[in-house]
């Protein structure tokens, strides 16, 4: 067998496609659980995307370097293990080091197991990629689900609690506030919003493209017409 | 008893796994477009974390605790992987009709954070062994009522003109934020 070589993706490509355009929260629609479960407050959803982003690095960059010796039939379970181990060095740093943050992820933070991020970063890059791009890739992801919680947490606790506090420090503090986007049902009516308005303004991009393109189709085949026409005439002249 | 009935509803109802604790929401979003699929989808995973907290908690008491209980999340995947494996194994030998119905929805289970969730909760809600079943048993019976209500629910939005940015997720989105706010009304009813 032949080995196809692969282009190499650019690093700053690579991250950036993880933070904007393939941004898993906003884009990929990927990890939904804690997306609204810990986003009450942008401290907590910071919390998770780096804890998420610590763990993807781990695994990604693992994962890439075994990716040669795991039989294929076996690879899922043995990802899924691996996962666990580093999901559970985490309980212990934070529970030693932040236990603030600790108790606030609550079950979630045991969840990062099964969050589709990770398994599906480990499938879907870190099994075919060399160690230096699957931990670019992973640092891409981290931050962009990072960006995607924090984003989401900062509008609910915005408009919510009608203050955003990071780290003790207030950012914003105004007096009305609309309390129900804090509870469940302001978690997916805040990310249903957000995600809708994404796609929109990518619809209408696309839309604004394809119609740039059929114009400028149209004029190289009136150009073309016109060449052709011109052709037809000198022909029956020259005759 | 009236203790157990309590904790039936509040599973069921009040603390609804998907509407209000966020557990499980992938398969939500992903298999409830189709009606035949979410019930598939929810029968599987009424079975799977019935049995699977069962089998959690027998373990994290009787060999985990108190020694070992930081290895709970690894071990814990591992049961659920290997219950999801045997279960669907033994599904398709001894009934075919009902491996055709479920068999492509075990295997998605595995990475259903509801089944670990459920787990991990029972073991952080000190529940007893009855306390665990009956928890374990609403709260994947409210996850299938949900999945299966939704599904209708689904299937009459493919009708409506909505606009091409909000078809699909971010209108099953909000119409589960309608559906949460209902069961917002269920608080303070137990």
């Amino acid at each position: 067998m032949t080995k196809v070589k692969k282009k190499r993706i650019k690093p700053k490509d690579n991250i950036l496609n993880g933070l904007f355009k393939q941004n898993p929260t906003f884009v990929l629609i990927l990890g939904m659980c804690p997306t609204l479960g810990v986003t009450t407050s942008l401290d907590n959803a910071i919390g998770m995307g780096l804890s998420v982003l610590f763990v993807l690095i781990l695994t990604n960059s693992l994962i890439s370097l075994i990716r040669n010796i795991v039989p294929s039939e076996i690879r899922i379970p043995v990802y899924i293990v691996l996962i666990a181990l580093v999901v559970t060095l985490l309980e212990w740093l934070l529970n030693a080091f932040i236990p603030t943050l600790y108790a606030n992820l609550g079950i979630y933070l045991p969840l990062i197991v099964v969050n589709c991020i990770i398994l599906g970063r480990a499938e879907a890059f870190a099994s075919d990629n060399t160690i230096v791009d699957s931990v670019f890739d992973a640092v891409g992801m981290g931050l962009g689900f990072t960006l995607g919680l924090s984003t989401l947490a900062f509008v609910r606790e915005l408009l919510g609690t009608g203050s955003v506090q990071l780290l003790r420090f207030t950012l914003f503090d105004t007096s009305v506030a609309a309390s129900f986007l804090v509870s469940p049902t302001g978690a997916f009516l805040t990310l249903g919003l957000i995600i809708g308005i994404i796609q929109t303004i990518k619809i209408d991009r696309d839309n604004k493209k394809a119609a740039a393109m059929e114009i400028k189709i149209k004029a190289a085949l009136a150009k073309k017409a016109a060449k052709e026409a011109l052709k037809l005439k000198e022909a029956t002249t020259h005759e | 008893m009236s203790d157990l009935l309590t904790l039936a509803f509040t599973a069921f109802l009040v603390q609804n796994i998907i509407l209000t604790q966020f557990l499980g929401i992938c398969s939500f979003l992903g298999v409830s477009t189709k009606r035949s699929s979410a019930i598939g989808m929810g029968l599987a995973v009424f079975v799977v974390i019935t049995l699977s907290s069962l089998l959690t908690w027998t373990i994290y008491y009787k060999i985990l605790y108190p020694n070992l209980i930081f290895m709970r999340t690894i071990v814990f995947i591992l049961v659920v992987a290997a219950m999801v494996q045997i279960l669907e194994m033994a599904i398709k030998k001894f009934s075919p009709t009902l491996y055709r119905a479920l068999g492509v929805y075990l295997p998605l289970i595995t990475t259903n954070c509801a089944v670990l969730g459920v787990a991990l909760l029972s073991i952080q809600n000190e529940y007893t062994f009855t306390e665990t079943l009956i928890f374990s048993a609403f709260t994947s019976l409210g996850y299938t009522v949900i999945i299966i209500t939704f599904s209708y629910i689904r299937e009459q939005m493919h009708k409506a003109p909505i606009p091409a940015g909000f078809k699909g997720i971010p209108s099953g989105l909000i119409a589960a934020a309608i559906m949460s706010l209902i069961f917002q009304g269920f608080t303070g009813l137990f």
